[in-house]
């Protein structure tokens, strides 16, 4: 590399060069990069914990290159508690799906964001649980086929529920000092969501920050990863709109509502 | 030597807790021993520690599990229906090789139970949650006991990176007695292994999965020869007046304390009656059962239970002896009368 050359782009540090086992088309990998890149821009790396679920993401402590816990089922909150209190000078995040997160770990989210426990949730909405081969999760949409809501969820006449909308369930709480739903399905809205999970690290010391990115599963959608990516642009963001819900840092924008990230 | 302070059970586990350096304590609330969270969440904050209530027993042990990744010492308490939800925690700390303490203060059950004192959680102590693991149990059955129990817990559960169990009941939990805490002195223990942060090193994962099933069987392996260590060191059980005995009493906690009663009464009419204590109950002294057996006429086992503990007696005895059963369940504690019946009995028969 000449001394005139300008680096365009690189690998973050905070990311483990290794491959990963998400299938094609999977956004997993995009939201492990903005998480390393905002670890790396604010300097953290030598002292950040990253707890991993349960679920496709499982191995993230392979992908990090950073010191990782592995939770068990919808406890990353918990075990991210612990850490904190133990160790409050370190920063700490979760990175969860939407099985752990919004259904068995129900009871832990809501309880560390009304702590306003101090640590980062980064939360991959992809409507299925992708691990175990495409279950309902809490927050597929009404009349999506999955492998337990073989002819489309149906909230009526089976009982199967309504998508849950979990930035704007935590938005109904006091404690959390940040709350951002984005997009991860088209490069402009990657940018964006670069910005915002950097900004909630940035407001970690402050309290709870939570981050929904919205993403894909083309495997278990039954879509090529494009179709999957149109589709969600359609019908995700309709159901999960993309916007900063909080943050507490920030000056009001008019009318009382916080500017969008 | 420091004084002789009067304390209820309760209080005097957490305040051993505190004095062995623990800062950290994760509980929810349920009788009978809810003293333990109320004790800490004032206590901790003295001290410059932290105390969080949890929103479940499953919260709890997981906060637990969070704060031993980081290297810090670390108690959750809870009775036995709560402890079934902390089982999850327990075994991925175990999977992890985690130090945690957990304090049972068991009662009643099965399924709400009641809330009086109780020993039926010895098989989810001795054969816990999922997955090939164990804990060390230690059982006290005084409050003395208790206090310098939870200070070895500590440092047993560093040793070996694994969680141990103090198993009391609802009375040990809420009688007040005499206690005097030791000068405690914390051992070294490495810590190499906890996520810190990875400045100045390569990264630290703390983790219990293992996709590839001969890196499993391996891990598994790994665990157990800590546990056969565990089980080559760690035992420990009270001998009672067996020198001369023919028959031998089987207790542990508070059941022991109530056999200790009646084999005075026995030994004053004649009869000659001791008692094997059994302090861990895992690692279990199976090694004394033996010798005893060979020994005395029958050994009686006394639980608070529908006979739980008697499954490690006979795997101790091994038919080189008749053992039979007295249990009391529901709440109900056996009076030294009622035991003191049983062993004239079944001598007469």
């Amino acid at each position: 590399m000449d001394a005139n050359d300008t680096v365009v782009f690189s690998y973050p540090r905070s990311l483990a060069r290794t491959p990963t086992h998400y299938c094609p088309g999977c956004l997993h990998g995009v939201a492990h990069r903005l998480v390393a890149e905002a670890v790396d821009a604010l300097g953290l790396r030598e002292t950040t914990v990253g707890i991993c679920p349960v679920g496709c993401s499982v191995l993230a402590y392979k992908y990090f290159d950073l010191d990782m816990v592995q939770a068990s089922h919808g406890r990353a909150p918990a075990v991210a508690t612990g850490i904190k209190r133990a160790r409050p000078d370190l920063t700490c995040f979760t990175y969860q799906g939407d099985g752990d997160l919004a259904s068995i770990g129900m009871a832990e989210i809501i309880h560390a964001a009304n702590r306003n426990e101090p640590f980062t949730v980064i939360f991959y909405n992809n409507a299925i649980y992708g691990m175990t081969g495409g279950q309902m999760a809490p927050t597929t949409l009404v009349g999506m086929k999955t492998s337990t809501s073989p002819t489309g969820r149906d909230p009526v006449d089976r009982g199967a529920g309504y998508p849950i909308h979990m930035a704007e369930l935590l938005n109904t709480l006091e404690g959390p000092v940040f709350i951002a739903r984005q997009s991860l399905l088209s490069s402009k809205d990657i940018l964006r969501a670069r910005r915002v999970v950097q900004r909630a690290f940035t407001l970690q010391p402050k309290g709870f920050t939570f981050v929904e990115l919205v993403g894909t599963c083309p495997t278990n959608w039954g879509m090529s990863p494009i179709e999957a990516r149109e589709w969600a642009q359609k019908h995700m963001l309709e159901v999960f709109p993309i916007g900063v819900f909080r943050d507490r840092e920030a000056p009001p924008a008019e009318g009382g509502q916080v500017k969008e990230g | 030597m420091e004084d002789k302070l009067l304390m209820k059970g309760s209080e005097a586990i957490s305040e051993a807790a505190v004095r062995a350096g623990c800062r950290l304590f994760f509980g929810y609330p349920i009788t009978p021993q809810n003293e333990i969270p109320e004790y800490m969440s004032k206590r901790l904050f003295e001290v410059g520690g932290q105390f969080v209530q949890a929103e479940s027993e499953v919260a709890a042990s997981n906060m637990c599990y969070g704060s031993a990744a980081v290297g810090h010492r670390v108690m959750t308490s809870s009775s036995s229906p709560g402890v079934t939800l902390k089982q999850e925690g327990l075994s991925y700390c175990a999977g992890s090789e985690l130090p945690v303490v957990v304090v049972n203060v068991m009662r009643g059950g099965p399924g709400l139970g009641g809330i009086q004192p109780s020993q039926s959680d010895y098989f989810q102590a001795t054969r816990p949650g999922h997955g090939d693991f164990r804990y060390v149990v230690i059982a006290p059955s005084t409050i003395q006991e208790a206090a310098d129990l939870v200070m070895d817990a500590f440092d047993i559960a560093d040793r070996y990176r694994n969680p141990v169990m103090v198993l009391a009941d609802g009375l040990i939990g809420q009688m007040m007695e005499p206690v005097v805490f030791r000068n405690y002195e914390r051992p070294e223990f490495d810590k190499s292994w906890a996520c810190t942060g990875c400045g100045g090193r390569e990264k630290n994962i703390v983790n219990s999965l293992y996709l590839d099933p001969k890196a499993l069987e391996d891990h598994n392996h790994d665990i157990f020869r800590k546990y056969a260590e565990i089980e080559k060191t760690e035992v420990r059980v009270e001998e009672y007046l067996l020198d001369d005995a023919e028959v031998a009493l089987a207790a542990y906690g508070t059941t022991a304390r109530i056999c200790k009663t009646a084999i005075h009464a026995l030994r004053a009419e004649g009869y000659r009656v001791g008692l094997v204590r059994p302090i861990t109950l895992w690692p279990f002294p199976y090694d004394v059962f033996r010798r005893v057996a060979g020994q005395v006429r029958f050994v009686l086992d006394v639980e608070m239970s529908m006979g739980q503990m008697i499954q490690d007696v006979r795997l101790g005895v091994v038919e080189r002896c008749p053992i039979h059963f007295y249990g009391r369940v529901g709440g109900m504690v056996p009076a030294p009368g009622e035991i003191v019946q049983q062993v004239k009995s079944l001598l007469a028969e």
